[in-house]
């Protein structure tokens, strides 16, 4: 095999027209202490390709690309960058070896202008004076031959998230980058973002630049990379050209089995009104409006999905109808109570009145990472006399009622005494939503409840969420994932700056026009 | 109107003596916390250089020897305190108070070892000093009214380190604000995620920052010591690091406010002491320790209502630590 491999280079070096690969890696292995993150990973991306990498969430991805960026060092493994051998201990050296990343979280620094970001750490010399001039004609060179403005004086707090990526892309270029890292790029973009974006990655292959696209979404595989490779549990299970595979094809590899793309539903008529919503306006510290002025109802039997880029109100709707932010105008109606400014509702007040919230930060307000499963398995209905022994906690209940609800929900590893930290995101989402569903609740009110999750366990929530609407539950879906809110949904509702700005029958609905309301570049057009 | 003015002149002088340590210390405050590192140790770093300062002035006679002794001792304080929160991830307030209580058990407990005068140091004389410089025609231009009596009066006749000190306040804003470590000084403290992902080392920089704290306060203590006053006397520094601290925050971590914070905590001490004694009509003579408190009570109600938000670096306090 090995005798085979070294063939192969010799013939290649033989042949000067070929290129070398513009990255090559051999068996990078990488631990965190018991956690093996990479293991063995090796493969090869052409210079001038736009290579994909996908996985599950914890296949090791993004471990990876931090290697490769110098964040990190492999254990094991050799990185060959245009055919040389390199060391790649920190972020420095990769920049030197022309690499470029642009990570999930941005890295900039708020209060810098554009300009004082894409110089920072490349600055020409000692004073700002010099650089200033320079990154100025370096920026409009790039604009000019990527198609990439944004104006360099503009304040990063102040710009859009669209915008914020750009200034990451050219960062990474202002530093002669060759090979640029993508993680997970869309993440946070509306489509039209997404094709901007499109647009200027296949700029920088024009333009003989090689870009490494790292992403969960296969859709987005499929429409841009060259090549793709597919990692699972650290280790690489497959590497394809992009236009002799599959979408499903993909997704297998990445499970590991089949899965199903279309939910089954049946069609349910919609029952009572069971939440009603009436001008609720939300204001915030500085007394502006987060949610203005939304009027809607949900029935049971009945989901409905409310759409927009995250920021636009759709976190203060929630929290406030859980009753964890005060009403500041309007009202909502549940189970025969009217909450209004004057008559606020405590979370444990709407909790006894049948509505159950799955948090949209499952670790900030679902659980407590420090406690064990069985203890968050309980908050919230931790006072139930049931799990009360006197003035004590009747543990035997409280762990065989957690581990009653992990079978249910497949929570692994079934431990009702794992540190609630310990489980991966997947799992804290089941145990979550085991815990609210258990109350067989009259509304549910649900922000990303497949956030951070792995292919696997977004099916098995859809379906428990599906069930639940089939039994009468009345639902209100939060996300930023249009796929969930479409595949989900009876209804959408689009929010774009606390308001609603359109609501239509699930039906029809489809991503380009979802798109297009959340940016509030259509007319607004409301089914009422 | 003479005499107005000579009063203005006396007192500008006074303050700008007694605001000489507090600007020190809100520069040094300034590095230290632009990199991301909170510093409650000025007071702690600047009582020992103070203490080290008087002790080599006493022994050897010599300022420059005074001088960088006590810029070698604060600088040495700062590194402990790197050491502890960049290095370790400590915890800094805590780091910074445990300095400032070690000074000032230390400083007293090494005074009484070495000198057998209850933790005083023996005091100096001019020569080991930093004594009053005068400007070049000083004493020819003092007689021109007005002007002349501004240059001699006000501006000529103060100590090098007193012209150290606005010197400083002017380094600290180019070096901040014009120079690449500047920038990189100003990302740090904000998103230290990013200066590491563009190639820079986070622990580096704010090392070079905390030792640039050092610096400035060892100067600050060896002001107090054998500038202000000719020797050291226990716990000297009585409270003006967290005023410093208090002036920088009140400046918004930025040099020029900071500086007239400072300025202005200088007047207020500096008309208390010309308060004392004075009957005030309705009021009555003014309790002494009423004045004394002014400054104190003036930090408290400046900080609480009117400094408006406070905007503090992003990442200020929290311990750098790498995830992808």
């Amino acid at each position: 095999m090995s005798t085979g491999d070294d063939r192969l280079t010799n013939d290649r070096a033989a042949v000067p027209s070929s290129p070398p690969p513009a990255i090559e890696l051999h068996g990078i292995s990488k631990s965190f202490g018991p956690v093996q993150a990479n293991q063995n990973v090796s493969m090869t991306i052409a210079a001038g390709d736009i290579h994909g990498i996908v996985g599950e969430n914890g296949a090791g991805k993004s471990t990876l690309m931090s290697i490769l960026y110098g964040f990190y060092e492999a254990d094991q493994g050799e990185i060959r960058v245009a055919g040389q051998s390199v060391n790649i201990a920190s972020p420095d050296k990769a920049i030197a070896a022309g690499i470029g990343m642009v990570h999930q979280h941005f890295m900039l620094v708020d209060t810098f202008t554009v300009l004082e970001n894409v110089m920072m750490g490349a600055e020409s010399g000692v004073l700002l004076s010099g650089s200033i001039t320079a990154a100025r004609s370096e920026l409009k060179r790039l604009e000019a031959e990527y198609d990439l403005y944004v104006d360099p004086k503009a304040v990063i707090e102040d710009l859009p998230v669209g915008e914020l990526q750009r200034v990451e892309i050219l960062k990474a270029l202002y530093r002669g980058a060759k090979v640029l890292i993508l993680d997970e790029p869309t993440g946070v973009l509306t489509p039209q973002e997404t094709e901007q974006l499109f647009r200027i990655l296949k700029a920088l292959k024009a333009q003989g630049g090689t870009v490494i696209l790292i992403t969960h979404k296969l859709r987005e595989i499929m429409a841009i990379t060259d090549t793709v490779t597919v990692m699972r549990h650290g280790k690489v299970v497959a590497s394809k050209t992009t236009a002799e595979t599959s979408e499903a094809e993909l997704a297998e590899l990445m499970v590991g089995r089949k899965i199903r793309a279309e939910l089954q539903r049946t069609e349910v008529a919609a029952g009572a009104v069971a939440l009603r919503v009436g001008h609720l306006t939300v204001r915030d510290a500085y007394q502006v409006p987060r949610v203005d002025d939304v009027s809607f109802e949900i029935r049971a039997h009945e989901i409905v999905g409310v759409a927009g880029v995250s920021g636009n109100g759709q976190s203060e709707l929630l929290e406030a109808l859980s009753g964890i932010l005060p009403v500041d105008d309007g009202l909502f109606e549940i189970g025969g109570r009217r909450i209004t400014p004057n008559a606020p509702c405590d979370p444990a007040q709407l909790r006894a009145l049948h509505l159950a919230h799955v948090p949209e930060d499952r670790q900030r307000l679902g659980m407590v990472g420090e406690f064990s499963a069985r203890e968050s398995a309980i908050l919230g209905y931790h006072n139930d006399p049931l799990y009360q022994a006197g003035f004590m906690f009747n543990q035997v209940a409280i762990k065989a009622k957690c581990a009653d609800l992990m079978t249910q929900f497949d929570v692994r590893p079934p431990l009702p005494e794992a540190l609630s930290a310990n489980l991966s995101g997947g799992n804290q989402q089941k145990l979550i939503l085991a815990r609210e569903l258990n109350r067989a609740p009259d509304v549910l009110l649900v922000g990303q409840p497949t956030r951070g999750v792995d292919i696997g366990a977004i099916e098995f929530i859809h379906r428990q969420l599906i069930e639940l609407r089939d039994r009468g539950c009345a639902i209100l879906l939060v996300s930023v994932e249009l796929e969930e809110i479409m595949a989900l949904s009876d209804r959408i509702l689009v929010m774009f700056e606390g308001r609603i700005v359109a609501e239509l029958p699930a039906a029809d609905a489809d991503e380009r026009s979802l798109g297009l309301l959340m940016a509030n570049a259509a007319p607004v057009e409301t089914a009422h | 109107m003479e005499d107005a003015f000579v009063f203005a002149v006396l007192t500008a002088n006074a303050t700008v003596r007694v605001a000489t340590p507090l600007i020190l210390c809100a520069m040094a405050g300034l590095f230290s916390e632009r990199s991301g590192i909170i510093d409650i140790g000025l007071e702690g770093k600047m009582l020992g250089a103070a203490f080290i300062a008087a002790s080599v002035a006493a022994v050897t006679g010599s300022v420059w020897l005074a001088l960088a002794a006590g810029v070698a001792l604060a600088v040495c304080l700062a590194l402990l305190h790197g050491f502890a929160c960049i290095t370790h991830n400590g915890n800094h307030v805590v780091s910074g108070v445990a300095i400032n209580i070690l000074v000032s058990g230390l400083t007293v407990v090494l005074g009484i070892a070495w000198f057998q005068r209850g933790g005083q140091t023996p005091g100096v004389g001019p020569e080991a000093r930093f004594m009053p410089l005068e400007l070049p025609l000083a004493s020819a231009l003092a007689d021109v009214p007005l002007l002349g009596t501004l240059y001699s009066g006000f501006l000529s006749g103060h100590n090098l380190l007193v012209y150290t000190a606005f010197f400083a306040v002017f380094a600290t804003w180019w070096v901040i604000y014009r120079t690449r470590f500047g920038l990189r000084l100003r990302a740090v403290g904000e998103n230290p995620h990013a200066v590491d992902t563009a190639g820079i080392s986070v622990a580096w920089l704010r090392y070079r920052a905390v030792m640039i704290c050092g610096l400035l306060t060892g100067i600050a203590g060896t002001y107090l010591a054998i500038a202000q006053n000719a020797g050291f006397v226990r716990d000297m520094s009585a409270g003006q690091g967290y005023i410093a601290l208090a002036a920088m925050i009140f400046g918004k971590w930025r040099p020029v406010p900071a500086l007239g914070a400072c300025l202005m905590f200088g007047l207020l001490d500096a008309v208390a002491i010309r308060l004392q004694g004075v009957v005030v009509p309705g009021l009555g003579e003014v309790p002494v320790q009423l004045i004394q408190a002014l400054p104190y009570i003036l930090t408290v109600v400046l900080l609480a209502g009117f400094i408006g938000k406070a905007v503090a670096p992003k990442a200020i306090g929290v311990p750098y630590v790498k995830e992808a």
